[in-house]
């Protein structure tokens, strides 16, 4: 059975149609990705999936488990993380309070025990930092742990966004736009942390990327969507050469005589 | 190039002496031999000093109980409240009717003051937490101003009369009716205060409102319950309102509506902003400020909101984060 299974996802704003009838599947173990051209409707379907938007109509299935009317904590609870598009960091605090966030659904302690700090809260604060610590150490940046996030330069912040992410021990990974502002360097060290996250911690990634030499390196399958509309699906080089893909992308001949 | 090495910030001389005390702070001995010694000046001062300064003190730890308490709320979940005296007065009315009306002991009225505050707390905020900023504020001015208009209304809360003959509490068969008692007990609630806001604060529940309070969003998508973080704020802010509530009433042995106007939750207001939201220490120096300033000198008694005006208008413009320092950080000590 698929991770993640959408169907006949449809999001309306008013009378605009932001996603139309989309309807795909992501396995288990699998690194897939979203592309289609600016405002095709790429975020909004995480959005869906993570409960900030309310779909108009569809259905989408976690594990068999529907999320429509979910709300967005319940959902990262059932193993759903994100990354934002532009970084959602928290800026006036430490990198390691940052990634602590993550582990927040993870665990319980309440008031009383927190007043009398209980053995059972002072073990699980320690579970929560060696946790949080463990994930600053797989993406690479352990040593700025108590550096304020804001003052970290922007790819290091990125590193927090995925360490944040992984806190949450999801089963599926969305990455809105990973690669975003990286160099060339980091997007190399990217590819080799998505997969790493796939191979050594058995998280599915589900990623929307402009980058397409990125997207065509790293995802097995490629869903391509435009107005909402899902217009190809497959491996890169199918999609490469799909025409109504290059049409989305480039636009037709003939309107282009016509403008 | 030389103008670049100055620091771009103005930085006022009481900001550079308290940035220089902070610093001196920072060392663990000094800072526990300064509590040390100021607890030990606090126990003893009531055999020092006169009934008038006994009072002062007294009404400093209600003020730091009850603002501690807004602390939750605005300084930690960020959601400006504007009507805590309301909490505040549903403790003092739930004790003033229980022990005038009913003759229940002090201490037993104490767990349904606590109660009524829980459910006023949950009243306001289930509905309302919804609502961002300057809305809350506005459906909290209005609560507030609900609550005393209900207090003023009702037979069973005395009307605009109020409540008389609130028995004294008994305390191991000490009657505590003496100014030199309620200035233990209100120093006790106010170490109560401080150590329960420090555990609050360096917890999960305190990180979870530091995260919604940074970003909602990001907080949400990181599995936080925005909603019940907040609501929980709303409580445990409301609770310490009204045992502040309750013990006042037993102090005073009677409450009116009168102790409950919007100026006082401006007052409890200003000490937190003045100080420094989500700082305890700050909290503490507001709470100074705001009740011995108008006591220093009884002449500017008159003008003292004229005076808090202008602080305010000074510490928004020049130091909006309060005047307690921020903690230093790792990159700000390279």
């Amino acid at each position: 059975m698929a991770l993640l299974e959408i169907k006949d996802l449809t999001l309306r704003f008013g009378g605009l149609c932001a996603v139309n009838a989309l309807s795909l599947e992501i396995e288990d173990g699998s690194i897939r990705s979203l592309i289609g051209p600016n405002g095709a409707g790429k975020t909004c379907v995480f959005n869906c999936l993570t409960g900030f938007y309310k779909p108009s109509d569809g259905e989408m299935l976690f594990q068999g488990q529907s999320l429509v009317n979910k709300k967005p904590h319940y959902i990262t609870f059932l193993g759903m993380a994100r990354t934002f598009q532009n970084l959602r960091l928290f800026k006036e605090m430490t990198v390691l309070e940052n990634v602590m966030s993550g582990m927040h659904c993870r665990t319980n302690a309440a008031f009383f025990t927190t007043v009398l700090r209980t053995k059972s809260q002072k073990a699980e604060e320690k579970h929560i930092r060696e946790v949080s610590e463990e994930c600053l150490d797989f993406v690479g940046i352990l040593d700025k742990k108590n550096h304020m996030a804001r003052n970290l330069p922007y790819g290091d912040q990125r590193r927090v966004e995925w360490a944040r992410a992984l806190a949450t021990q999801p089963k599926l990974l969305l990455l809105d736009e990973p690669a975003a502002g990286l160099n060339k360097d980091e997007k190399s060290k990217l590819i080799e942390l998505m997969h790493r996250i796939r191979d050594d911690r058995k998280i599915t990634i589900f990623l929307i990327e402009h980058d397409m030499g990125l997207v065509m390196k790293v995802s097995e399958k490629i869903f391509v969507i435009d107005y909402g509309v899902k217009i190809a699906e497959g491996t890169a080089k199918e999609v490469r050469d799909n025409p109504k893909v290059v049409e989305a992308y480039l636009g037709k001949e003939e309107e282009e005589e016509s403008a | 190039m030389a103008e670049n090495k100055k620091k771009p910030k103005l930085t006022t001389p009481l900001e550079s002496i308290i940035e220089s005390l902070f610093r001196f702070f920072d060392n663990k001995v000094y800072r526990y031999t300064a509590l040390f010694a100021a607890s030990g000046f606090l126990l003893i001062l009531p055999s020092l000093s006169s009934r008038f300064t006994q009072e002062i003190m007294t009404n400093l730890f209600f003020y730091v109980v009850v603002c501690l308490g807004l602390n939750i709320i605005i300084g930690y979940a960020g959601l400006l409240h504007l009507g805590y005296a309301a909490f505040f007065a549903v403790g003092a009315y739930t004790t003033g009717i229980m022990s005038s009306r009913f003759g229940i002991d002090f201490w037993l009225t104490l767990p349904f003051s606590v109660v009524a505050a829980v459910l006023a707390g949950l009243a306001i905020g289930f509905p309302t937490l919804r609502l961002r900023g300057d809305y809350l504020a506005i459906v909290t001015l209005g609560f507030g101003e609900i609550t005393r208009l209900t207090i003023r209304n009702l037979d069973i809360t005395g009307g605009a009369v109020g409540l008389i003959g609130i028995q004294r509490p008994v305390f191991f068969g000490i009657t505590l009716n003496q100014i030199s008692h309620f200035y233990y007990m209100f120093f006790i609630l106010a170490i109560l205060a401080i150590f329960v806001s420090y555990r609050l604060h360096d917890s999960r529940m305190g990180r979870a409102w530091e995260y919604i309070r940074e970003d909602e969003d990001a907080a949400a998508a990181m599995g936080i319950n925005v909603t019940t973080s907040r609501l929980y704020a709303f409580i445990i802010g409301s609770s310490f309102g009204a045992v502040a509530g309750s013990f006042f009433a037993a102090k005073m042995t009677a409450i009116s509506p009168d102790s409950f106007m919007f100026i006082h939750s401006v007052m409890f207001l200003m000490a937190v902003v003045l100080g420094g939201m989500g700082k305890i220490p700050g909290v503490v120096l507001g709470c100074i400020i705001v009740v011995l300033i108008p006591e220093i000198s009884r002449d500017i008694g008159q003008y003292r909101l004229l005076i808090f005006a202008f602080m305010l208008l000074i510490i928004m413009l020049y130091r909006p984060q309060g005047i307690w320092p921020d903690r230093p950080t790792i990159s700000a000590k390279e």
